[in-house]
């Protein structure tokens, strides 16, 4: 198995859910085109790339050449993330990012405590006083205030 | 032409006075520091500032603004070369070359290169704004609905044709963007499209959050937990300048970015996005040396950066000639001359030419203003290399979600965001460029509007697409280079005589 003919079969697959859903709206016809027809038409040339690619993809580099030696660390980082945009509107902006840098820092590149404190503090509140106080951009203050 | 040299000077009178001046220099220093910061580009940099400016007159505001819109523009080349983040789609093809080139200790010369490219494509775009608005203008109002949907067909075809690896997947990827593109509301039939119900999705997904996702948070999901780390790069004094060899590499992308940029800008609509992706496409086809693009080509930065600058320019021509708004910072600027009194349109240069002649000269001034501020500004910017990736990247991910989430106040493009970032970490390990997804994005609603409103007004019939000569010229030149990048394997197909096994 190689990477094109993966990535083949997530395009056709793509495609597919794409035509499944455009069938809730009206296709129209071909010279009146309805909200349906962009996406399906779209949809269609997607899994005929997706099986060109897969078709083409056999010379391409084997799946089990990829490495993953980053996925521990990226799926920290997602969660971190995820964690944010959770956190957002529940926690407030600047208790959030506090977390999230504190974790990042702390807890996933273990640097030293001063480093990792004095930068949470400062991202997390220098952030928040230049886009909501100087550039008047609203930020989600959570139940404690932050 | 002598009328015009003498409608100059009155306008350099205006722009150069005291108080025009340091506005000018105010909306260029704001402008520079606001489009620095991650996710933050020029229309929302414009959008934060603009009360800033309602109680001065309108001469000082407009030059303000100006001054901020081409501050921003610079400043989100600087995320993009440092820090791998676009402040918007136009910037999204500098994050690959730019980017590259500071992993090679080269971020100095990036900037450099990107700022003087900037300051060349603006001023002669500018130029050719003052003798060519007029005509120009004209020409661009020949621009309906068929002419929008060639062009921009003819923008993906373009892409996909000059991309170095396989023209299949990059076709692949802008159908994926293309698709994504679908999400939001119709704007024919009003229709909710894919939106499961998310009522922020009702504009469609906006394009700062896909591009930092898939530029700069695939980014790091990609580096940050490497065996080895990217290295601190320390520069030094003689490296913040370009080499000799780079100069001469950046030459000659820098004046085919300005003609590109400056004749893609002036039509209508966001089809200026496209001239830095067709710029870096002609780069890469031109050059001697097509594999350095994607690890540090000084063309893949000179050219794109020089398009999207010479499109700014062209996209104030139908605004300025006709008061008709071509790019959304176009309409703000016109929203900020209503505010202050002035009425925009064809008149204005008759009504006003202090105004007129004043803005004029205050986009050349305000080049040079920010050649001269941001050139030794590139050493305090590329010194932000010197922090370990480590800690760099959780203050990039902060200002990252920050960014994304202050153009709506949503937390919806956040979670899209993440999503397109874990996408782009997908896609890069299985070889596939992310690029043409932005530029699906930006252009899907724009080709399906045209395509039903040109169809519209030829009660259905498609032969619309070839009557009129515009658009017969746009897609011919699609066919001839669908033709091209067929023709390899044609002729491998048709050459069955070298497949025969050699006579014994």
């Amino acid at each position: 198995m190689t990477v094109d003919r993966v990535a083949g079969v997530a395009l056709v697959v793509i495609g597919l859910v794409a035509v499944w859903e455009s069938r809730a709206f009206p296709l129209g016809t071909l010279h009146r085109p309805g909200p349906a027809y962009m996406p399906l038409l779209l949809a269609l040339l997607l899994i005929v790339f997706g099986i060109a690619v897969f078709a083409m993809g056999g010379g391409a580099r084997r799946l089990l050449e990829v490495g993953w030696p980053e996925w521990r660390h990226a799926a920290a980082i997602f969660a971190a993330c995820a964690f944010a945009a959770f956190g957002l509107d529940r926690l407030g902006y600047r208790l959030t990012m506090a977390v999230v840098v504190g974790l990042l820092l702390l807890g996933l590149e273990r640097r030293g405590w001063a480093l990792g404190l004095g930068l949470t503090v400062a991202m997390a509140w220098g952030s928040f006083y230049l886009f909501d106080t100087l550039l008047r951009v609203p930020l989600p203050r959570g139940p404690f205030g932050l | 032409m002598l009328e015009t040299l003498q409608n100059l000077g009155l306008g350099f009178q205006v722009a150069l006075a005291p108080g025009v001046l340091w506005y000018g220099f105010i909306g260029c220093l704001v402008g520079t520091l606001v489009g620095v910061l991650p996710g933050v580009g020029p229309l929302a940099g414009i959008s934060l500032l603009l009360p800033v400016t309602y109680g001065l007159d309108a001469t000082r505001a407009l030059v303000m603004l100006a001054g901020i819109y081409y501050g921003a523009m610079y400043g989100g080349s600087t995320t993009s070369i440092l820090m791998r983040i676009p402040g918007e789609a136009a910037s999204v093809m500098t994050c690959i070359d730019g980017y590259a080139m500071a992993r090679k200790g080269r971020a100095g010369p990036a900037l450099t290169i990107a700022a003087v490219g900037s300051y060349v494509a603006g001023t002669v775009s500018v130029i050719a704004l003052m003798f060519l608005a007029p005509p120009l203008a004209t020409f661009a109002l020949r621009f309906g609905p068929p002419e929008y949907f060639s062009l921009l067909l003819l923008g993906l075809l373009v892409l996909a044709y000059m991309n170095s690896g396989s023209m299949l997947k990059g076709l692949a990827m802008a159908a994926l963007g293309l698709l994504l593109g679908m999400i939001g509301i119709d704007q024919m039939s009003g229709y909710f499209r894919f939106a499961y119900g998310v009522a922020e999705l009702g504009d469609g997904i906006g394009v700062v959050p896909v591009a930092v996702g898939l530029f700069g948070l695939a980014e790091i999901l990609l580096t940050a937990g490497q065996p080895n780390p990217p290295e601190v790069i320390r520069p030094r004094l003689r490296d913040l300048l370009p080499s000799r060899r780079e100069w001469r590499e950046a030459n000659a992308p820098i004046w085919r970015g300005t003609v590109i940029g400056f004749l893609i800008g002036i039509i209508p609509g966001s089809a200026h996005v496209i001239s830095t992706f067709v710029s870096y496409a002609i780069e890469r086809k031109v050059s001697r040396r097509p594999e350095e693009f994607g690890r540090g080509a000084v063309a893949g930065v000179a050219g794109p950066e020089s398009a999207n600058n010479a499109a700014t320019s062209g996209a104030f021509v139908p605004m300025l000639a006709l008061g008709v708004p071509g790019v959304p910072v176009a309409a703000l600027l016109l929203a900020a001359m209503m505010v202050h009194g002035v009425t925009p349109g064809p008149l204005l240069i008759q009504q006003d030419p202090r105004l007129f002649w004043g803005f004029i000269a205050s986009m050349y001034v305000g080049n040079v203003i920010l050649l001269i501020l941001n050139l030794p500004l590139v050493g305090l910017f590329v010194n932000l290399l010197r922090v370990p990736y480590p800690v760099m990247y959780p203050i990039i991910l902060v200002c990252s979600i920050l960014g994304v989430y202050a153009v709506n106040s949503s937390v919806v493009d956040v979670w899209i965001m993440l999503g397109t970032g874990v996408l782009g970490y997908l896609l890069r390990k299985l070889d596939f460029e992310t690029a043409p997804i932005v530029l699906g994005l930006v252009l899907a609603p724009m080709m399906e509007l045209s395509l039903r409103q040109a169809l519209a007004m030829s009660a259905g019939h498609y032969a619309i697409f070839v009557t009129r000569p515009i658009s017969l010229t746009l897609l011919a030149v699609g066919a001839l280079l669908v033709a091209l990048a067929l023709r390899p394997l044609i002729s491998r197909t048709l050459d069955w005589r070298s497949r025969l096994p050699a006579e014994t």
